[in-house]
């Protein structure tokens, strides 16, 4: 049915409309991305012909084309795995279209068929949206209506199926999603407050999953139990955003109706989320403070699922996202059973002409963050007379939750100066000092506890010429657990605005292992044409996380050729 | 089934082909869509303007470093760019709830003068079919969008400040 329709939609509506000369002003924009890997092998890395089993290269592609047509829209993602890159999930393996939609749109309507990416407030209720890089896409796909009755109040409406790989849908492997929310924006609303000082809005959230099935038995000890299991699960959430000139105050909270899952251990415990922020910013500082306190709150349209799929609602992590290479070595995910967590940043800039500022100025910016476990005490249980902390069939536990746990889960405390020397010269030098628990974020246990790692990077650009520019990155990873130490250097050699070179190491001189001291080196070119962009690199690729937002993907260790190239139009 | 996709996309492709070549006009408009200003409040993306003068909308994120030497580099000549031409710069941050509130902090304390908006959910990328950032645009008077580019590579910044002199001269761009 769907792909007939699609059809008429696609190709002959533009065709006959075409004939009919009356679409002037109809538009078509797109966008391609094909990411294509040739493995080698690498004794040294243990990539051996078994472990590539023969799939030596491998394609994620997509295309996305978008029309539109006055108050009328319409598009569609094809995507391609043949088969998927190491390190993606392997159900992806095939190709078809995953994303289509219809849209129409005028200054108080708007209505989705299809595929939709929506989020709620934050999203702590509900958010799907698509990551290429991470192979991430919980998009909706049924209907969505969004009504603006007066101006400063909008209202949404949304039904539909998440997407899972390519399975069809069936009520046996997902619920059904349904939602609403209303935001109001009171400066809109009352024309006396339009140019007032304070600009105040909020909103609220409901969504219910329904998911088939009554009772599932599970293990739990020795014996064999029937759980009976809440067929709707509900999640209502309200927010606030309050904005008094420089200051900035934001705060949701989410509550989530018993919802025992596979990533729970079956408990029937509500969850509860609340995301806070305050921030006080002026020309050249910037202040900035969260909390976060997350407590049973996975929330997924399939139960038993406990990998990075079905996602009803987004719980991002509270730390800093860092990008370089050794920086991004112990990335934090959020723990969805239960976590307590703060971050404060301050970013300030020395004015140009002072003692620190120099000619060009300084910018200095320093960011911690903390995340514990939530604290949580046991409950007594019935069926085996004595007390429990997270026993499968039972409330659970009992959760304090304003007190963080005594359990770290991550520690960050992050130093950078942006120091612009001359027009030639500029640097960004980082210093960083992690706590990172390994078995809590990565699920594996480890003999050393906690990893403490301390980093440091200077980032050295200098302008050649007015087209050539020349990069240098160099950075160290000093732990005595894990892995040991890391040195990494790299060296970027651009010509604006359509080439560049590289050529970089990362070398673990301090594994414990002196057969795994390996160097990870990788040279790139690429070549860039307004929107287009082609690039081949060639080397070994580290295991590691790639973390977007709020979600991580493992990324396995290998060793090959790497062609990207992606477009838009 | 599978057939019948990959027949799809080709006569969609085909069948666009054809539509464009005939009826589209070259310069395409801004969609229309609602996202946010940097405290957090409403805003369509009609409402982005400059009274005529050019207009470069910069999608970036907090987390993204050729982002961030881009705008900064760009900070440094803005003014001198804003005398020369009028134009405005849009600063769309795709960061989402995990780090959104931290743009308007980030922004002040880097001395940023751009208009900066969140598209939190990246419904506004979607809209404009933008992959990869940082991605650059440079609309003209008409808030048609006229040229555009991904990535950033030191000194390109020269590049776009020659696009958008021509744009105020009046000059096609190609």
């Amino acid at each position: 049915m769907l792909f007939p329709s699609l059809i008429i939609l696609f190709c002959i509506i533009p065709l006959l409309t075409n004939a009919q000369d009356f679409i002037k002003g109809s538009q078509v924009s797109g966008s391609f991305e094909c990411d294509a890997q040739y493995y080698l092998k690498d004794s040294k890395m243990g990539i051996t012909d078994s472990s590539l089993n023969g799939r030596l290269s491998r394609m994620n592609g997509f295309t996305e084309i978008n029309y539109s047509f006055k108050n009328f829209s319409a598009g569609m993602r094809f995507e391609a795995y043949l088969p998927p890159l190491v390190g993606f999930d392997t159900h992806y393996e095939g190709y078809g279209v995953p994303y289509w939609f219809l849209n129409y749109k005028n200054d108080k309507l708007e209505i989705t068929a299809g595929n939709f990416y929506e989020q709620f407030g934050n999203g702590m209720a509900l958010r799907t949206w698509q990551e290429w890089t991470l192979g991430y896409d919980n998009s909706l796909r049924g209907l969505r209506v969004k009504f603006t009755p007066v101006d400063g109040i909008t209202l949404k409406g949304i039904w539909g199926v998440q997407r899972n790989f390519w399975d069809p849908y069936s009520s046996n492997n997902r619920g059904i999603v349904k939602g609403g929310d209303i935001d109001i924006f009171l400066n809109d609303l009352f024309s006396g407050l339009k140019d007032a000082k304070t600009k105040v809005s909020f909103g609220g959230s409901f969504v219910s999953d329904y998911q088939n099935g009554k009772t599932t038995d599970i293990l739990i000890d020795t014996m064999i139990y029937t759980l009976k299991l809440p067929e709707n699960v509900a999640t209502y959430s309200g927010r606030l955003n309050l904005n008094v000139g420089r200051v900035n105050f934001y705060t949701e909270y989410a509550h989530k109706i018993n919802d025992p899952s596979a990533l729970n251990n079956f408990i029937y415990k509500d969850g509860n989320g609340l995301f806070t922020t305050l921030s006080y910013s002026q020309k050249g500082l910037g202040i900035f403070g969260a909390a976060k306190i997350i407590d049973n709150m996975s929330y997924k349209s399939n139960r038993m699922v406990t990998d990075n799929q079905l996602d009803i609602n987004y719980l991002p992590a509270i730390t800093k996202q860092h990008t370089y290479a050794l920086a991004a070595m112990y990335p934090y995910a959020t723990q969805p059973t239960g976590e307590f967590g703060y971050s404060g940043t301050l970013t300030y800039t020395f004015k140009r002409n002072t003692k620190l500022g120099g000619k060009s100025g300084l910018t200095f910016a320093v960011n911690f963050s903390k995340v514990n476990s939530l604290s949580k005490d046991s409950i007594f249980v019935s069926s085996i007379n004595g007390m429990a902390l997270n026993r499968a069939g039972t409330l659970g536990y009992k959760s304090n939750f304003f007190t963080p746990g005594k359990e770290v889960y991550y520690q960050d405390l992050n130093i950078e100066v942006d120091k612009k020397f001359s027009k030639r010269w500029k640097g960004i030098f980082t210093y960083l000092s992690q706590v990172y628990n390994k078995e809590v974020v990565e699920g594996h246990a480890t003999d050393y506890g906690l990893v403490h790692a301390n980093i440091g990077i200077a980032d050295i650009t200098c302008n050649l010429t007015y087209i050539y520019s020349l990069r240098a990155e160099i950075q160290g990873l000093w732990t005595v657990q894990d892995k040991g130490n890391w040195i990494a250097g790299l060296l970027e050699f651009t010509i604006a605005p359509k080439w560049f070179f590289s050529v970089q190491d990362q070398w673990n001189y301090g594994n414990a292992d002196t057969q795994q001291q390996l160097h990870y080196y990788l040279v790139s070119i690429g070549y860039t044409y307004n929107t287009s962009r082609i690039s081949l690199s060639y080397g070994r690729q580290r295991e590691g996380i790639l973390c977007v937002g709020g979600v991580c993907r493992y990324v396995p260790a290998a060793s090959g050729l790497t062609l990207t190239v992606n477009s838009s139009f | 089934m599978k057939k019948l996709a990959w027949l799809v996309t080709f006569m969609m492709i085909a069948g666009f082909g054809f539509s464009q070549e005939n009826t589209l006009s070259k310069n395409r408009p801004l969609p229309s869509v609602d996202i946010k200003d940097v405290k957090g409040n409403p805003f369509n993306t009609l409402k982005i303007e400059n009274d005529g003068k050019p207009i470069v909308i910069s999608f970036w994120a907090s987390w993204c470093k050729p982002c961030i030497k881009e705008l900064t580099t760009i900070a440094d000549v803005y003014t001198d760019w804003q005398e020369e031409t009028g134009v405005k710069i849009y600063a769309v941050s795709i960061d989402d709830a995990r780090s959104s509130s931290l743009v308007a902090p980030l922004v002040n304390g880097k001395n940023w003068d751009y208009i900066v908006l969140l598209d939190q959910n990246s419904d506004f990328k979607r809209a404009m079919n933008v992959g990869p950032i940082p991605h650059t645009f440079v609309l003209n008077g008409k808030r048609e969008i006229v040229w555009q580019h991904t990535s950033f590579a030191e000194g390109s910044e020269r590049d776009l400040i020659n696009i958008i002199k021509k744009i105020k001269n009046g000059e096609e761009i190609k």
